[in-house]
């Protein structure tokens, strides 16, 4: 019985297959197919050379022997790296950050796009007329950064988690969600039935909210992580540093290595190089470890804010 | 409602309104306003000081660039895996180009430099091995604007292939049966069916990547930048950071911030009108 359906679909499925695809199309299938493979190694290299060179052994990282696969496979590079205690303090404050930065970015995001997507909400244009001239100009660097000092957050964890909570492309994506998959009339049922704004947000809104949630989170939490500029501006303890400012001195300013014997300097610095390597994969590795669940989120997300609304 | 409405009335009205600080003469213990006014002399400042003009062509040389490479390279490559058939290969390329999107700034950064780098980088190994001399490029003005620009695709061109990704799965198939009844090649299909098919996606997208000109990667700049490369790299948007925080010049740098705003906008303005005109397609 199977074999007999599929022999015919492949019978149904043939008289296409048999009108052969001519020359010069076969060719340009060629020609995408070859350009993609190039594509895919370009990208693909660097990453493979980066985690092949963190396991490798000092010398052969810098002696340029590691050029696909890990030589003399060890881990030293990433025991050094957990022996840091600048980085791991870091990884904890980035952790702090990123958790609570996402909880008040998605919460004060969910705020501002619910009323944006009601078309019974009165002042629903000049609101967004608000939020999106932001998009178009700003007042710059300074006088930003003297509101955020004339609040008292400069050099606190607060100056980390509130002046660029709300991204309004996010507010943008949460509101045609909201305005697509949220029918009007659940929240007219919900006045008819006598149900208060506030529990119609939480016992109705929120559950059928659980995707764009999970978009605005991702997105944010990703934001949060890779962030440095305002620690950057705003931060000048050290211990509330989050990890990428630390990630800046020892990767890009490259902080010496002080007064030693030139043997000891050379070990020093082939671990230096070797340590980078090793910090590279150790700060991508939260988001390249979500990466395969999320990113089925991030492109819904992303179609989501493109459709029009 | 209220604490996100505060949020950008605080964090970006008032700055918008802080703004004025351009006009006057900043005196920490007066305050914005108590501060006295001196009209246009910080814009004039600006105007006069010779690294004006190094600031605005470095700014628009290498916006630009990132634009005219940085915007067709999505759609080439959407418009390519929307041909391929093979599902597994497919997705293995769209899941790999996808993923350097997720690697930060300083990390990005960091990357370039351990690859250019003159002595230990892997291009320059491979370069030697290949009989060439070693190159410091990041010490290399020339060099700066096509490192940055390619960096970027590099990082960014699988993220930005999505939205053309849907746009194209969105296009009516009745099309591709009525060109191939026709007899229209795969490439005739693809610069017939596929590209008009794109175009509002792509007029959005540049009209946005246009409003961005002149806030290009601040981040990215600031990092790559050393004392060899500067002539190339110093934009706008760095300058104001080094005038204004670094050394605490205030006014001048808002002035100069000031302007990066208002030519952004103009900018903007511009493309869209100009977009709607053309195609019908715009921001508003």
């Amino acid at each position: 019985m199977s074999k007999l359906l599929s022999q015919a679909n492949r019978s149904t499925g043939n008289p296409r297959s048999t009108i052969r695809e001519s020359f010069g199309d076969r060719v340009f299938m060629a020609i995408i197919y070859l350009i993609l493979t190039v594509v895919l190694i370009a990208v693909l290299y660097p990453l493979i050379y980066i985690v092949s060179s963190s396991l490798s052994s000092p010398a052969a990282v810098s002696s340029g022997k590691v050029w696909l696969w890990p030589i003399d496979l060890t881990l030293d590079g990433y025991k050094s790296v957990l022996r840091n205690d600048q980085v791991i303090m870091g990884y904890g404050n980035s952790l702090f950050y990123t958790a609570i930065g996402t909880l008040i970015s998605v919460a004060l995001t969910i705020m501002i796009a619910y009323p944006l997507s009601k078309k019974t909400f009165v002042g629903r244009s000049p609101l967004m007329m608000f939020v999106t001239f932001t998009m178009l100009f700003s007042g710059g660097l300074i006088p930003t950064y003297l509101v955020v000092k004339s609040m008292g957050m400069i050099d606190t964890r607060w100056a980390l988690l509130i002046p660029n909570a709300v991204w309004v492309w996010q507010v943008i994506i949460a509101r045609t969600f909201f305005q697509n998959s949220i029918p009007e009339e659940l929240s007219e049922a919900a006045d008819i039935d006598g149900c208060s704004d506030i529990r119609f947000i939480f016992s109705v809104i929120l559950p059928l909210a659980k995707p764009i949630v999970a978009v605005l989170s991702l997105m944010y939490a990703v934001g949060q992580w890779n962030a440095y500029f305002d620690a950057l501006i705003y931060l000048k303890t050290q211990s509330l540093y989050p990890l990428q400012l630390i990630l800046r001195s020892i990767l890009i300013l490259s902080n010496g290595t002080g007064n030693m014997n030139l043997g000891e300097m050379v070990k020093q610095q082939q671990m230096a190089e070797l340590m980078k390597y090793s910090l590279i994969v150790m700060a991508s590795l939260p988001v390249l470890v979500i990466y395969p669940f999320v990113q089925r989120y991030f492109v819904q997300g992303m179609l989501i804010g493109s459709v029009k609304g | 409602m209220i604490p996100p409405v505060a949020y950008f009335i605080i964090f970006k009205y008032v700055p918008m309104v802080n703004a004025v600080l351009a006009f006057k003469d900043y005196n920490v213990i007066k305050g914005i306003w108590g501060s006295p006014w001196v009209g246009t002399k910080y814009f004039e400042l600006l105007f006069q000081n010779p690294a004006f003009a190094t600031l605005i062509k470095n700014t628009l040389y290498i916006s630009f660039y990132s634009l005219i490479v940085g915007f067709p390279v999505p759609i080439l490559l959407a418009l390519a895996l929307n041909e391929v058939k093979n599902a597994k290969f497919k997705k293995t390329v769209q899941m790999v180009t996808y993923a350097p999107y997720f690697i930060s700034t300083v990390v990005m950064v960091s990357i370039i430099m351990m690859f250019l780098s003159p002595r230990l980088g892997i291009v320059n190994t491979i370069a030697g091995a290949l009989g060439f001399e070693a190159i410091n490029f990041l010490g290399e003005p020339g060099m700066f604007r096509s490192i940055y620009v390619f960096s970027d695709v590099w990082q960014s061109m699988g993220y930005s292939a999505v939205i053309y990704l849907a746009a194209l799965s969105g296009i009516d198939p009745s099309l591709y049966e009525a060109a191939k009844v026709d007899g229209a090649n795969r490439f005739q299909k693809m610069v017939n069916i596929d590209l008009p098919g794109l175009l509002p996606a792509a007029v959005i997208i540049l009209i946005l990547s246009v409003g961005n000109i002149m806030a290009v990667g601040f981040e990215k700049i600031y990092l790559l930048q050393n004392p060899l490369n500067l002539s190339a790299s110093e934009i706008i948007s760095t300058y104001v950071y080094k005038m204004g925080l670094l050394n605490a010049n205030y006014s001048f740098a808002t002035a100069v911030g000031l302007f990066n705003s208002l030519i952004n906008l103009i900018l903007l303005l511009t493309v869209n009108a100009a977009a709607k005109r053309l195609s019908n397609t715009s921001l508003w």
